[in-house]
């Protein structure tokens, strides 16, 4: 039913780019703001651990590495399933509870496909795009607080972030997000989906929508890490 | 014309809807009327495709809509309009793309059309002018308006009103079952409405189908009910001390 495809593509269109502003724009600032915050502190917790017995270098290294393999690609969706999966849940819970969905399906029109597919297809779109863009701002968070408070020189933590770099992390950590995005759009649109009941059941199925997400990504993330890394 | 043929609904061991036939006819207003819990909300769930019957047949002008594939269906489905009992406005839209929204999904007007159609509508339920508001802005009343203004805009041949003076004063609630009568001549449509508001049913009905514990116990118009003999149905009629008091004075 998700997967069918739409009844008018006008009408489609039109709700992916509704999709893509909530899903995806407006979730810029939150992960904004996590990432800045998350890169300074790296940076600071690094310096303060090395102080005195290895290379400076390793700050920007150690900043690198924890954005780039598991910050960003990681905890970002967890975050955004919170944000954006509570979102999707109550959304489509309160259109069930409340007959909108029912009066879809009397006028002939593919529910699923027309609310639960563009939510899916922005979150494939736009949250690898916020994970991109929440490595970048970590790293140059990380570079100025480096410069600010002075613990590293910007020689230093440019080498660190050039040290040993493999291309293909970059790639695992989009492939991982790609995945999560999936998981986190489709198991809150189930729960919102599939909601009866009133006001309570809607709440209930936006909490399950954001327990189960956050434990199925970690479970898929530890079995992602050890097939991607081996 | 809808005609139900041996219907009959379970949910698990509990059987909601058992062996119901009706007729409900064109050009007028059929009632589906029972205590709540009776199986009429199901009915109609199950005469719309909401639900399906686990035994019997659906005929819409002698289509057989339970025997349809879902691409068959949709067919018939833009020739049902429906008025939810809270209205089911989406709240994202404003009332013209609300009525718009069939409009632009299976029809192939321009833009102007669309919206002339719409104006149209609006001017049929007399809510001119509000067009540009959200569902929230509007009264109870007003938004049951509104539900009809869509359920009509694709000129359905069905019209099915779940409630519709559910949480409306008597003042309201007679405007909207003037409106639901009115349209109903208008358009030659068959109208099902499911209610248990006594003062709808004596006066917008034309036929009446009394729905007890998942059968049909009473079967007439409103003249006929009145003067029943069924000891369930006047149970359900008379149930206030009120009515009681009228009936035994009539008596």
């Amino acid at each position: 039913m998700v997967m069918r495809k739409p009844d008018k593509w006008m009408i489609f269109r039109r709700q992916l780019e509704k999709e893509m502003t909530i899903i995806g724009l407006e979730s810029v600032g939150i992960v904004a703001l996590l990432s800045v915050f998350m890169g300074a502190v790296m940076c600071l917790q690094t310096a303060h651990q090395i102080s005195g017995w290895i290379p400076v270098y390793t700050i920007g290294f150690t900043v690198r590495q924890t954005m780039i393999l598991e910050f960003s690609p990681t905890l970002i969706p967890v975050i955004l399933a919170g944000k954006v999966g509570s979102n999707i849940a109550s959304q489509l819970g309160t259109m069930r509870v409340t007959e909108q969905i029912d009066a879809l399906e009397i006028m002939g029109v593919n529910s699923a496909g027309l609310l639960v597919l563009p939510k899916i297809i922005a979150g494939f779109i736009c949250i690898p795009a916020l994970v991109v863009m929440s490595m970048g701002l970590g790293l140059a968070s990380g570079a100025g607080i480096a410069l600010l408070t002075g613990v590293s020189s910007m020689a230093d933590f440019e080498y660190g972030l050039q040290v040993d770099f493999v291309s293909y992390d970059v790639v695992y950590a989009l492939i991982k997000t790609t995945v999560f995005a999936l998981i986190m759009t489709s198991v809150s649109a189930y729960h919102g989906y599939y909601t009866s009941g009133g006001a309570l059941e809607v709440a209930k199925s936006s909490t399950k929508a954001v327990v189960y997400s956050v434990v199925i990504i970690m479970l898929t993330n530890l079995v992602l890490t050890k097939l991607l890394l081996t | 014309m809808i005609e139900l043929k041996n219907i009959s609904k379970s949910f698990g061991k509990h059987n909601v809807i058992n062996n119901v036939s009706a007729i409900f006819e064109k050009g007028k207003v059929n009632f589906i009327i029972g205590r709540s819990g009776s199986g009429k909300s199901v009915l109609t769930k199950c005469t719309v495709g909401l639900l399906e019957p686990d035994e019997g047949h659906v005929f819409y002008d002698g289509r057989d809509f339970t025997a349809m594939n879902r691409r068959q269906r949709k067919e018939i489905r833009k020739e049902i309009g429906m008025l939810f009992q809270g209205g089911a406005l989406f709240d994202s839209m404003t009332v013209e793309e609300n009525i718009k929204f069939p409009l632009k999904m299976f029809s192939d007007m321009d833009d102007e059309a669309m919206s002339s159609r719409v104006a149209d509508c609006l001017t049929r339920v007399e809510l001119e002018g509000h067009g540009d508001k959200y569902p929230g802005e509007l009264s109870g009343g007003m938004q049951k308006r509104v539900g009809i203004a869509r359920a009509i805009s694709m000129n359905p041949k069905y019209l099915f009103c779940d409630e519709p003076n559910s949480g409306l004063d008597p003042q309201t609630a007679i405007v909207i079952d003037n409106l639901i009568v009115d349209i109903t001549r208008e358009y030659g449509m068959t109208t099902v409405v499911v209610s248990h508001d006594m003062n709808s049913v004596i006066e917008a009905s034309d036929t009446i189908h009394f729905i007890h514990e998942g059968e049909i116990a009473f079967k007439g118009d409103n003249a006929e009910m009145m003067v029943s003999d069924s000891e369930t149905l006047n149970d359900f009629i008379y149930a206030s001390k009120l009515m009681r008091k009228l009936r035994d004075k009539a008596k």
